[in-house]
């Protein structure tokens, strides 16, 4: 059953790997504008239930819901087009198109949905200026530090207006200052858009960036809310 | 914290009155824990015996005597000694959240679900602290900092507790 109100709802999650078993009966479910930490041992089933949250993986059993429908029903095409324009995706590192300049990066996914180039970079201008990176337009990821480029990378994730921002260990390669900023960046622009944020992490301090938190452990997922 | 000793080198920037003293500790210590007048009036009286302060001047002016203390050369010194020892670096052996976990595991009472409900609670501090981190200045910041890791490093424990519960529980229960 979905939860009132919820953006994206998944029930019984089950995915095995060959003989490991990755989620065992997981569920989840998350509010727009909500920001959901995603927190278990390394192995837990965490990163596997984001994939599947996001399309990425099919699950052996159980439903994902986003707003209203079922993503097993939808065709590939759809789901790439779901993941492209209503889904944003930031990663622990790595996620940077090395050929292209730091805003032609912010650019790409609103490119991809047929943006005019313009447009698209003007756009991704106004991002890189709310994460504070807009001294870095002109430059190529291998020029700026860790903690920058995970800002380009939060301003490409978010440039599209996405729904759900789904961040996996997103300051995991970056100091305890750069990471934390990183956090107060991408969580005040994703509430200003009232965007739900999956954030997939096993760190304490940036799990209290979040309003609330899901223990995955051995791919069975709890709700610390009840825990109380 | 040593109050005195605060109080004392605040006083190194000139001679204060009581009232002062509260007011600049409450602005840069004091931030959930006001000092109460009677602390800074007992502590200051504690000092002056001590000869590590001395009364500058009494002002009478519309109200009641006000005195107005200042530091001493030995008070000077105490600070000094003070700030250079470092602190005693706390064990924290006797954990009560050990305790409770082990009392659970004693008394087959569920110390998974205890484990995971102070976490929650850790957790629900840990957010409000950084709230106001985010939302404070550098002093602010810090403050928050100092208590959020050691909230940190409680919530590891717990996830190491949880991860090894049912060793500790075969330990506890055939000693």
């Amino acid at each position: 059953m979905t939860p009132a109100g919820s953006l994206l709802t998944a029930s019984g999650l089950r995915k095995t790997y060959g003989p490991t078993t990755a989620l065992d009966g997981a569920d989840f479910s998350i509010h727009p504008g909500e920001v959901v930490a995603v927190m278990g041992p390394s192995g837990s089933g965490k990163s596997t239930l984001l994939h599947c949250l996001a399309g990425i993986v099919k699950p052996d059993e159980g439903s994902i819901t986003y707003n209203g429908r079922e993503l097993a029903g939808l065709p590939d095409a759809a789901l790439s087009a779901l993941r492209r324009s209503e889904f944003g995706f930031v990663f622990q590192f790595g996620q940077l198109v090395p050929e292209l300049t730091c805003v032609e990066n912010v650019a790409l996914p609103l490119r991809l949905n047929g943006a005019r180039r313009k447009d698209a970079e003007q756009t991704a201008r106004t991002w890189m200026e709310r994460l504070e990176v807009d001294d870095l337009l002109g430059k190529r990821p291998g020029e700026v530090s860790g903690g920058q480029g995970q800002r380009v990378a939060v301003a490409r994730a978010l440039a599209t207006n996405p729904r759900v921002l789904f961040a996996d260990e997103p300051t995991g390669a970056l100091d305890s200052l750069n990471g934390e900023r990183v956090m107060e960046l991408l969580t005040d622009a994703a509430r200003s858009t009232n965007a739900a944020v999956v954030l997939v992490t096993h760190e304490t301090r940036v799990a209290a960036y979040s309003d609330r938190e899901i223990v995955v452990r051995d791919g069975r997922s709890r709700d610390m809310e009840r825990a109380v | 914290m040593s109050i005195g000793h605060t109080l004392l080198g605040l006083l190194e920037s000139g001679p204060r009155h009581g009232y002062d003293l509260k007011r600049t500790f409450d602005e840069k210590f004091g931030h959930d824990k006001p000092l109460h007048y009677g602390q800074v009036y007992s502590t200051m009286s504690r000092l002056l015996k001590n000869g590590l302060v001395e009364v500058d001047g009494i002002e009478t002016e519309g109200g009641p005597e006000r005195k107005r203390y200042a530091i001493t050369d030995a008070g000077i010194t105490d600070v000094e000694t003070w700030l250079a020892t470092p602190e005693k670096p706390e064990p924290y052996l006797q954990s009560t959240l050990y305790t409770k976990v082990v009392l659970a595991l004693l008394t087959d009472r569920d110390a998974s679900e205890m484990l995971d409900s102070q976490r929650a609670e850790h957790l629900r501090l840990m957010r409000i602290l950084t709230d106001r981190k985010r939302k404070g200045d550098l002093a602010d910041q810090l403050i928050c900092d100092h208590a959020l890791f050691h909230l940190e490093a409680d919530l590891r424990w717990l996830e190491l507790a949880a991860a090894r519960l049912n060793k500790l529980a075969e330990e506890v229960r055939s000693a």
